[in-house]
């Protein structure tokens, strides 16, 4: 599903983001991504969004080598990205219900085509009903929600989020955690960056670890123990 | 990875393309609510840009009409050699009249022509003090109808003051002259006035798109996010564009008529005096046709310069 071949990434200015990362998802894998500020992770999702480009090394999603993508094919390779951002990036004049068909209109799909799906991926993130609101009538953790309902709503076969969980408390960090496993068990496969160590460590999923740009660690987070204390 | 992907058959996509289009533009129409002085200011100078022109147009057609019927004002008048005696002047008129380009002669001779002006001017008595006649014998000529166009008449007139017997000629067209050039040089001005206001309309068009495409950048940048193409979201833009131009064009129709209406009044005083039967045509339907078009041409190419230039420099960052 994703590819990275001794990627690395210097912005204008000279800043080198990301150095040498190799690592590899499948299909229908769960990982985290982790690290300290400044560490690359936005970097690193950005990569795979067709944000940025790498400047050396190879990223290939879903089979497709990203250097060879073209501008005009960039929008079709993110329709089988499903994003989630920590600000959400919702459409403020916009209903909940448009805003999480947008990746179905874009795709084609009048309001009334659109319907049932938005409806299911509503139901799955618990927002059943709030079709009709707009996004400032909602919580913190139901516009995160949202954002994950039009990140699913076209399924596409892989989800990103850049610390999805960033200011919420823990007990709905953990519900939208939930939600992703939930994704995963029917074949998604879902990449997570994330501060939240205790968290990660407590869900049992595969960890990458950035440090200055480098990837130091792949495989199960060791819960360090100073963070003990400060989960729940 | 399509597995996932509802497949739609074409001709499924193909009827949604058309809704989604018809859909797109009746929401730019609404989208022009949203922005109602821009919109409205924008399509005001859209449309009474267009008028401008327009007008011309009208009054230029309208002189063209006028002028072509004036042609029978031409006459040429020869004033001759005062060394020439009057059976000079006898022979020279007959020889005039045997050419195939002049209808009819007419000689008003030196005294005949002393006489007429003693009688109009009034200075009577004071000429009888002059020791001879100071006026030179002139023969009037009056070309056929095919040779009282200004320029067939104007080649008459410089043939014949190349005649021995003749001193000076001179054309009575002088002032349809003056007016056929007058029209020509607001035809060449039309045309250039016309086209710079096309290119201002451009610009406004484009530079209000652009301000709107501004205004919703983040928004584009969710949609490039969640996988729109530039085409998809140019689309609304475009329809704005198509709406300021079929609006302004109506603006530039009422516009029009007003000033057409406006100067057909002022043309009615005159022609009333002239006794004439003339009256002013405004725009033909045909005419109407072809400045609404003109006016839609421009909405769209307005913003289309707008959107080609401004969507694609948006990127998700
Ligand atoms: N557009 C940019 N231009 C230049 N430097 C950048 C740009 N974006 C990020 N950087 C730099 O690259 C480094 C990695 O940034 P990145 O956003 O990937 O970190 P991160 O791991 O996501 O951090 P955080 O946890 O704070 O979100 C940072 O030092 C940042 O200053
Ligand atoms: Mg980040």
């Amino acid at each position: 599903m994703i590819r990275f071949e001794q990627v690395s990434k210097t912005y204008p200015g000279g800043f080198q983001a990301l150095k040498q990362v190799s690592f590899e998802l499948n299909n229908g894998e769960l990982a985290f991504l982790t690290g300290h500020s400044g560490a690359g992770k936005s970097t690193l999702l950005r990569l795979i969004a067709l944000m940025e480009r790498a400047t050396i090394g190879r990223v290939v999603i879903n089979g497709h080598d990203l250097r060879k993508v073209g501008r005009k094919q960039v929008p079709f390779l993110r329709r089988d990205i499903g994003m989630i951002f920590q600000d959400h990036r919702l459409l403020l004049e916009k209903t909940i219900f448009d805003n999480v068909a947008l990746p179905l209109y874009i795709e084609g799909y009048t309001q009334g085509e659109a319907r049932k799906r938005v409806q299911a991926a509503l139901d799955k993130v618990g927002l059943a009903g709030k079709e009709r609101h707009y996004p400032m009538m909602l919580s913190g953790g139901e516009q995160q929600r949202v954002g994950i309902a039009r990140a699913i709503v076209n399924k596409p076969p892989l989800l990103l989020a850049d610390e999805p969980t960033g200011n919420l408390d823990p007990k709905l960090s953990m519900e939208i955690m939930r939600l992703f496993e939930s994704f995963n068990d029917v074949g998604v496969a879902v990449l997570i960056a994330t501060h939240d160590l205790g968290l990660i460590a407590r869900m049992k999923y595969r960890t990458l670890t950035l440090k200055q740009g480098q990837m130091i660690n792949d495989g199960l987070a060791h819960e360090p123990q100073h963070e003990e204390g400060s989960v729940l | 990875m399509s597995s996932g992907k509802v497949n739609i058959s074409w001709f499924r996509r193909f009827t949604m393309f058309w809704v989604h289009n018809l859909q797109q533009a009746l929401g730019s129409l609404g989208e022009l609510t949203r922005n109602p002085v821009a919109s409205m200011m924008t399509i005001f100078v859209l449309g009474l840009s267009l008028t401008l022109p327009s007008t011309l147009y009208v009054v230029v057609k309208n002189s063209q009409a006028v002028t072509s019927g004036l042609n029978d004002a031409a006459e040429i008048s020869l004033f001759l050699r005062k060394d020439l005696t009057a059976s000079d002047v006898e022979t020279f008129a007959q020889r005039m009249q045997l050419r195939t380009d002049v209808e009819r002669v007419e000689v008003v001779a030196k005294d005949q022509g002393l006489r007429e002006f003693r009688e109009l001017s009034g200075f009577g008595s004071a000429l009888d003090y002059l020791q001879e006649n100071p006026l030179p014998d002139v023969v009037i000529v009056f070309p056929t109808a095919e040779f009282r166009s200004v320029e067939r008449a104007q080649g008459l007139l410089a043939e014949l003051s190349q005649a021995r017997e003749v001193t000076s000629a001179s054309l009575d067209l002088q002032w349809l002259e003056r007016l056929q050039a007058l029209i020509r040089l607001v035809e060449d001005a039309l045309g250039a006035l016309a086209l710079l206001l096309c290119s201002a309309v451009i610009l406004i068009v484009g530079n209000t798109i652009r301000l709107m495409i501004l205004n919703r950048r983040d928004e584009i940048v969710v949609m490039k996010l969640v996988g729109a193409t530039d085409g998809y979201i140019q689309r609304p833009f475009l329809y704005t564009g198509f709406w300021y131009g079929l609006i302004g064009g109506i603006v530039a129709w009422v516009a029009t008529a007003l000033l057409v209406w406006w100067i057909a009044r002022a043309v009615a005083g005159v022609t009333v005096l002239y006794d004439s039967q003339f009256r002013l045509s405004g725009l033909n339907l045909q005419e109407l046709m072809v400045l609404w078009g003109i006016a839609v041409g421009l909405g769209l190419l307005g913003s289309w310069i707008a959107v080609r230039r401004h969507v694609a420099a948006i990127e998700p960052r």
